[in-house]
């Protein structure tokens, strides 16, 4: 960038009428980095991300703290923060206290943390049977509060399950009662384990404020151990680790760059785009790891909240549909359209190809610093930054498109096995479902037993909208159309894929989610 | 209610085979979350024996099924074993409707009964909704194999009633009573139309009636909407939504039903 451009943009920033002056300062500080060289990358790979084939969602040139970082809050309550002065909290309300001040201290690319905990278990300590549920609801409800002015972005995210708890009742009540965007809930769901009426109480939050988010405990413990948690935007990682970066692939304008068949894709060219996307992974996370020494360097490490080995990169993919129905038509199969993800049995057979051959890429490669993911990165299922125009986020099937319930889950659950680091689908539901809401239960008991690892329901009529997989309300957006500034950071995205997708006019609100656009 | 599935089931088999038994099916549905309990298939049968002046349905009333692009099939049994397979990890049950899902009790005991016999479906309860005219005889050869009724008693004064469906309520009585008896009668549907069945005298009879059957009945009460309904002259009027709100504590003052409001 010359100085002329960074001059203009930085102008553009300080002057904006709709940035608060929080967010202004985080945006600067991104704008600064882009000053300084790129990581050393080929020729090809270089071309590749000028055309966003791969994209390094726009995290800077000098990557100076990994993308998520998940602390292992647990521990922190039992040992204290050296670094910060703060010795082990002994009651609730100092555990509360001292949380609060741990988590403006956790980097991540958007400055806000993406996880704040699995709170019913990093609570258990400090909650007994004197403390009445009445009581337990007012300091939680401080709590929640304070998260949602403190750290004022949707990526925000608390865990919760998948054994049930007082703490975990408590999170819902306050959750229903407050109907904040921030903390973002993921519910851990166990078959086994989970009751129904857990998942019930869950479904009637959902009809409030359009979370949690349900994942498939067995699965993600299959791949990450007991220590994971889902975060941000539906990224499953290790508790004491994280994702040093998260780099993508564009599968269909991978799609469109080859002119052969479907056999011909998956043996030369997708190998050659994911190489290129790893090369691109590598990079970034060298230039974190031995150039900006984060893990050297800061105190979460040093005092063992996080661990190198317990980190690796994520690899990300979308535009799965228009990829499978490019390489339909290539092969002269798609029957003028008819014959095509989400509708198609042969169209979906091809999908689950693609992402197979995907993962067995990123499989064979190894990557440096991603002891986490046993050295090679996560496969994970992008599901868009505000950007994206006319291709459907990670592996869903593209808005307004999707086939009955049933269908679209047949559609999708094959490969949901392959994300290890998350794959977030969105099921519509209508408002009818907040009748009987039993219903829903029996849905996710038979998402998971058909091998769906995490989703989402988002419910017509309601004031929270999942523009692309994160939160907004409806009335936040109306603010920002009428150019006003807004509290929420990642309300500006929202509003970004508002207008690129005019999303909420949509029969079905889904696309992706992001931390950060280029400007 | 002394005859198990198999006995049933055995029974059937004795009078031929029961997953020969075909039924005229209007359309089926893998997820509904408003026919019963939790998540539910739903199997629409052709044919009814009321004629609704409000009915949203009305192609499968004989005599109003469209002309065009209106198919209705006759299904085996196994036809419809093998939908409700790909759905039974996200349902609770299945629900017959309709049409009136009784005209074809044969089916549905042969449906229901292959349903309780199959070790990956007996999980599944299952349920009928119906407009209620069916001899108790119907209700006692369902019996066996069925897991609760939804009846719809349009009105509880005769005359209107007949107004409203072309046919008496005295079997409707009869069938809310004896499912009760039973018990399963799983809710009893009362369908408002502003200016035809709504007032608070007829309201409180209707309640002293149902109350006397059971006080904890759960009652389903839902505003008739146009959307879907042939025209009428004059037109059917569609209660407020505090109409519908009234008519629910009408019925409260007279006993701790179970109401909900659709």
């Amino acid at each position: 960038m010359d100085i002329e451009e960074l001059t203009e943009r930085a102008t553009e920033l300080v002057r904006s009428g709709t940035l608060s002056y929080d967010q202004k300062l985080r945006r600067l500080a991104t704008l600064a980095t882009e000053v300084l060289a790129y990581p050393d990358i080929s020729d090809a790979c270089a071309a590749a991300l000028d055309k966003r084939v791969v994209c390094d969602m726009f995290e800077g040139h000098a990557p100076f703290t990994p993308r998520y970082v998940l602390p292992d809050y647990e521990l922190a309550v039992r040992q204290g923060l050296e670094h910060l002065e703060m010795p082990a909290p002994t009651t609730l309300d100092d555990a509360l206290a001292f949380l609060q001040v741990m988590y403006t201290h956790v980097p991540s690319v958007t400055t806000y943390p993406v996880y704040l905990g699995d709170l019913d278990k990093v609570l258990a300590p400090f909650v007994d049977d004197d403390l009445s549920d009445d009581e337990l609801d007012v300091k939680l409800r401080r709590f929640w509060v304070g998260i949602d002015r403190m750290l004022p972005d949707a990526f925000v995210h608390v865990d919760l399950g998948p054994h049930d708890s007082r703490i975990t009742r408590s999170i819902l009540r306050v959750e229903r009662s407050l109907r904040q965007a921030v903390p973002n809930i993921t519910l851990k769901v166990d078959p086994d384990v989970t009751p129904d009426d857990l998942i019930e109480d869950a479904v009637r939050t959902v009809f409030e404020t359009g979370k949690p988010h349900f994942v498939n405990h067995p699965m993600m413990v299959g791949d990450h151990g007991e220590r994971y948690a889902a975060v941000s935007c539906y990224n499953s990682l290790k508790i004491g680790g994280g994702a040093h970066t998260l780099v993508r692939l564009n599968l269909k304008e991978v799609a469109l760059l080859h002119a052969g068949t479907a056999d011909e894709f998956l043996a030369d060219v997708l190998p050659h785009y994911v190489e290129l996307t790893a090369e691109l992974a590598e990079a970034r996370v060298r230039s974190l790891v031995e150039q900006q020494r984060f893990f050297e360097t800061h105190w979460l490490a040093a005092e063992g909240l996080i661990d190198l080995d317990r980190f690796s990169a994520m690899f990300g993919i979308f535009g799965l549909a228009e990829c499978t129905n490019l390489l339909m038509a290539y092969d002269e199969l798609d029957r003028d359209g008819e014959a095509r993800y989400g509708h198609d049995a042969d169209a979906n057979a091809l999908a689950v190809r693609i992402v197979e051959r995907v993962a067995e890429l990123v499989a064979d490669r190894p990557m440096p610093y991603c002891e986490g993911g046993g050295g090679r990165s996560y496969l994970h299922s992008q599901s868009g930054i505000d950007l994206d125009a006319a291709v459907t986020a990670g592996t869903r099937i593209p808005v307004g498109d999707e086939p009955p319930l049933l269908d679209h889950i047949a559609a999708c659950a094959p490969h949901h096995h392959l994300f290890a680091s998350g794959v977030s689908d969105i099921f519509h539901v209508d408002e009818t479902a907040t009748r009987n809401p039993e219903a829903l239960v029996d849905i996710v008991r038979g998402a998971f037993a058909s091998g769906m690892r995490d989703f989402t329901f988002n419910l017509d009529d309601n004031e929270f909208v999942r523009i692309t997989g994160y939160l907004v309300r409806k009335s936040d957006l109306e603010a920002i159309a009428a150019d006003g500034a807004v509290r929420h950071a990642s309300d500006h995205l929202a509003a970004g894929s508002e207008n690129a997708f005019h999303l909420t006019q949509r029969a079905v609100k889904r696309v992706g989610c992001h931390e950060r656009d280029p400007r | 209610m002394s005859a198990t599935p198999a006995d049933i089931d055995q029974d059937v088999e004795d009078r031929g085979a029961p997953r020969a038994v075909t039924g005229y099916v209007a359309d089926t549905i893998s997820f509904s979350n408003v026919d019963g309990p939790g998540n539910r298939f739903v199997v629409f049968m052709q044919g009814c024996n009321f004629d609704c002046v409000a009915c949203h349905n009305p192609q499968t009333i004989p005599g109003h099924e469209p002309l065009e692009g209106y198919h209705p099939q006759h299904l085996l049994v196994d036809q419809l074993l093998d939908d409700i397979r790909r759905a039974a990890p996200f349902i609770r049950g299945v629900t017959a409707s309709g049409g009136e899902a009784t005209q074809q009790s044969e089916f549905l005991r042969a449906l229901f009964t292959a349903i309780k016999n199959d070790p990956d479906l007996a999980r599944l309860t299952c349920f009928v909704d119906s407009n209620g005219a069916t001899a108790r005889s119907v209700w006692d050869r369902l019996a066996p194999v069925t897991d609760g009724a939804m009846i719809d008693l349009k009105c509880f004064d005769g005359d209107i009633h007949r107004e409203m469906t072309g046919q008496p309520n005295d079997l409707v009585l009869a069938s809310i009573e004896h499912l009760a008896g039973l018990g399963l009668l799983h809710e009893t549907r009362l369908l408002l139309l502003a200016g035809v069945n709504d007032d608070d005298e007829l309201l409180l009879r209707t309640a002293e009636w149902l109350a006397a059957v059971d006080p904890e009945m759960r009652i389903k009460l839902i505003r008739f909407r146009s959307h879907g309904a042939r025209p009428q002259t004059p037109p059917l009027v569609e209660p407020t939504h505090e109409a519908l709100v009234h008519a629910a504590d009408v019925l409260r003052s007279v006993a701790p039903f179970e109401i909900c409001t659709v």
